[in-house]
């Protein structure tokens, strides 16, 4: 620690460093986290904060009170001992703090990225209360970085092995982290994947800018480290069934993680024209595929010069931002509600905002237009105005009657939403879904209408966040520990 | 994993590959396809499984050499390895005993239909299948179509084999000896599926096509290979590959397979750049 940042933290009045602290004003501001320059940054894919400095994580981490009754914890989907990693981190105690960290979560880079602390763990931060809560996500994303730059990957002790097998069907974030949490305790763990890269929605959906992929393999690295398998490009329900993985390959039990991958179209006039993509399909040729580095990569992506992004969740802000990326001379996103309800992170609205995404929002799209040669021209709007509240509680859009105008665009990006992937559930008969084929299981065990069968994530409870799916997981993982240590495998 | 162990040239640009696939082996049923990725920089495409051995673990692919994917593939030779193989994707043929059955393959797409017409005459239907090429040199697989098939009628555009004409010419005389037939199988370019689909609406003969669209995963996660059929867009990867040829919107089909026309020549012609460079570099050729 440099000796500017030591006194700065000394010389708060009743905090000295290393001490139990108590929660008077908090001088310290909440740290900036540092970020790549809006101008240059439209120009890249390189991710956008930097990340902490450790003098600045431990200045951050001294604004934490470390509260007895820590309601942070509470609001973790995943329960980290928050006081204890930043209190760690305060102390120049980085190896400590990630291992804590590890403890409870497999993938803490990834959640310090993704993460909407602002909604979980943040948003109940005593200190937010008067002032603005302490940053734990940036401080999660620190430790982890700092121990995958300064120091060798540690593994924590395994237990001896079991003898139970478990297989688990998709390599996103519910599926790794039921892995991890089996393999720890000595289970022999199968990920079967379908795509070619693992890591599902974090390798084929979140763009590189905002979530590196070096730092998604980092972390499958590390579960693979505990001893799981990964086989990839397959594609359970075709490749194997749920019944052979019982019968024929001997698993004991198995986890469904498959999540919601079926992009939702608006079924108006001109979808099918080229040069409309559905956000999946854009962000997994331009992630996945790394269509930006065209020709170098051989997948192609149209990159159109007035792009339209329709929706207001965080794919929306990811497809948005991609286009400008893809060196999009203007890029607008159309939402059919106000800034109020969109779905998306403030931080991510405000990053595109940074970057001069235009946002057209209470409009919605009521056809894409042809220029006659199968290409997008442009996309006639409807004006909204917002009625009464409807079953999401949210204010119902209502169309202005009269109000169409037309947008001059080039290509056009759906982004409305994704439902549950079929291809599975549509294999396996006895698998009880609820009618958009989300598959029913139980809350607390995730147990679903198949014995030994266990699912998680988007694929029961709807596209959702990273740490929902990783919460599910740790749940699932307990249960499962019980069900197959209660089996008699001899 | 996913080793060549047999290559043969079919003809100009047409390869068969015969590749180590133990799973999609055992599983893969006719009319189901597999997507591979030939290297870490490859994308992602789909061919069809004309034919599988469960025993030896085998999967059989043919391909005409059209893009860079397609070039690549062929420039790979017994004993390579191909990065990446998922399947087996898609819906299977329905297949039953029909009765009559005609299995028609225009160009590369006899490949396809092979499959189709042996798994037909297993199921016990009487096939009569029309291969069709631009000209003899280009025809494929004329001895195989010929082994499942009660009788096999072979149209050349060119005259230069078999009937003068195309696969409708040859069709439209079957159906006007008012043969008894059940059902239709046709693939083979877009046009000619357009064109049997027109021709058999008018007889009324229920007709199968096998679309190949653009596709990235090929798992129903994209999109980007949807069609529509009748009043509703599907996606071919999972609710197909075979539809209704009566409810295609062919025309829609035809602009959408040439969404990255631009894109893949730019990719094409710099794949040929660097395979001149590397032949030059051996001296093979002089540059």
């Amino acid at each position: 620690m440099s000796e500017e940042i030591k006194k700065k933290i000394e010389a708060k009045p009743g905090k000295p460093a290393g001490k139990a602290l108590k929660p008077k004003k908090p001088k310290i501001p909440r740290q900036p986290m540092p970020e790549q320059d809006p101008l240059k940054r439209i120009h890249n894919f390189n991710e956008v904060p930097y990340g902490f400095s450790p003098e600045t994580a431990m200045i951050e981490a001294s604004r934490c009170i470390m509260c007895k009754k820590a309601v942070c914890i509470d609001g973790c989907p995943v329960e980290i001992d928050i006081p204890a990693f930043i209190k760690a981190i305060r102390d120049n105690k980085f190896a400590e703090s990630i291992k804590i960290l590890k403890d409870e979560n497999a993938l803490p880079a990834i959640c310090g990225r993704v993460c909407p602390q602002e909604e979980q763990c943040e948003i109940v931060c005593v200190i937010g209360i008067k002032g603005e809560p302490v940053a734990i996500g940036r401080l999660e994303r620190f430790a982890a970085d700092w121990e995958r730059e300064n120091m060798e990957i540690s593994v924590p002790e395994i237990a001896p092995p079991t003898g139970r097998k478990v297989a688990i069907v998709g390599a996103g974030p519910a599926g790794l982290t039921v892995a991890g949490e089996l393999a720890k305790l000595g289970h022999d763990i199968t990920i079967y994947e379908a795509l070619h890269k693992p890591g599902g929605v974090l390798i084929y959906g979140i763009p590189e800018f905002r979530l590196s992929k070096d730092i998604v393999m980092a972390e499958v690295d590390y579960v693979k480290m505990l001893g799981v398998k990964i086989v990839y490009n397959a594609l359970i329900g075709k490749y194997l069934t749920i019944d052979e993985l019982f019968n024929e390959e001997g698993f004991h039990a198995i986890f469904i993680g498959v999540g919601a991958g079926l992009p939702y179209f608006m079924n108006i006039p001109g979808e099918n024209l080229n040069g409309v993509y559905s956000a999946n399909e854009y962000l997994t040729r331009a992630n996945l595929m790394k269509a930006y580095d065209f020709p170098n990569y051989d997948t192609p992506i149209i990159r159109g010069k007035k792009v339209a992004v329709i929706g207001g969740g965080n794919v929306a802000m990811d497809a948005a931002r991609t286009a400008l990326r893809l060196d999009a001379e203007e890029v607008t996103v159309v939402y059919r509600r106000s800034r109020k309800e969109m779905p998306a992170r403030d931080e991510e609205i405000e990053h595109a905002e940074e970057e001069g995404i235009i946002f057209r929002l209470l409009n919605n799209p009521v056809a894409i237009n042809d220029d006659g040669n199968g290409w997008v021209k442009s996309m006639t709007v409807l004006k909204m105005e917002l009625g009464e509240p409807d079953s999401s509680g949210r204010r119902r859009p209502v169309p202005i009657e009269g109000s169409e105008w037309v947008l001059e665009v080039d290509t056009v990006v759906v982004s409305i939403g994704n439902g549950a992937n079929p291809l599975l559930v549509k294999a396996t008969p006895d698998l009880k879904t609820n009618k958009w084929g989300n598959i029913l299981a139980d809350d607390d065990t995730c147990v679903t209408s198949i014995k030994g069968v266990y699912a998680g994530g988007d694929i029961v409870i709807g596209a959702a966040t990273v740490i929902l799916a990783m919460g599910a997981g740790k749940r699932a993982s307990r249960a499962m520990h019980e069900y197959i240590m209660s089996l008699d495998v001899s | 994993m996913n080793e060549i162990l047999e290559k043969h040239i079919l003809s100009e640009g047409v390869k068969d590959i015969t590749v180590s696939s133990p799973h999609i082996a055992r599983k893969r049923k006719a009319g189901q396809f597999i997507i591979l990725r030939i290297n870490e920089y490859g994308e992602r495409i789909p061919l069809t499984i004309v034919d599988s051995d469960p025993v030896e673990g085998t999967i059989r692919l043919i391909f005409q050499e059209v893009g860079k994917t397609t070039y690549a593939l062929g420039d790979l030779e017994v004993g390579d390895e191909i990065l990446d193989i998922v399947g087996p994707l898609g819906k299977p043929t329905h297949v039953e005993n029909f009765g009559k059955v005609v299995c028609i393959g225009g160009g590369i797409g006899v490949a396809p239909v092979y499959p189709i017409a042996v798994a037909m005459k297993k199921a016990g239907n009487e096939v009569i299948s029309i291969i069709g090429a631009r000209d003899k040199d280009l025809l494929i697989m004329e001895d195989e179509m010929s082994s499942v098939s009660d009788e096999l009628i072979v149209t050349t555009d060119d005259g230069s084999y078999g009937i003068h004409g195309f696969v409708t010419d040859a069709l439209k005389e079957l159906l006007d000896r008012g043969r008894d037939i059940a059902l239709c199988v046709a693939i083979g370019p877009v046009v000619m599926m357009r064109a049997v689909s027109n021709l058999t609406r008018e007889y009324d003969l229920k007709t199968v096509v096998s679309l190949n669209s653009v596709m990235v995963d090929g798992t129903g996660m994209c999109g980007g290979c949807r069609v529509t059929v009748g009043d509703d867009t599907r996606f071919v990867c999972v609710d197909g590959p075979e539809f209704d040829g009566h409810l295609v919107n062919y025309e829609e089909l035809i602009l959408r397979q040439g969404a990255y026309i631009k894109q893949e020549k730019e990719s094409l012609d710099l794949y040929h750049k660097c395979r001149l460079d590397k032949l030059a570099e051996k001296g093979k050729i002089n540059v």
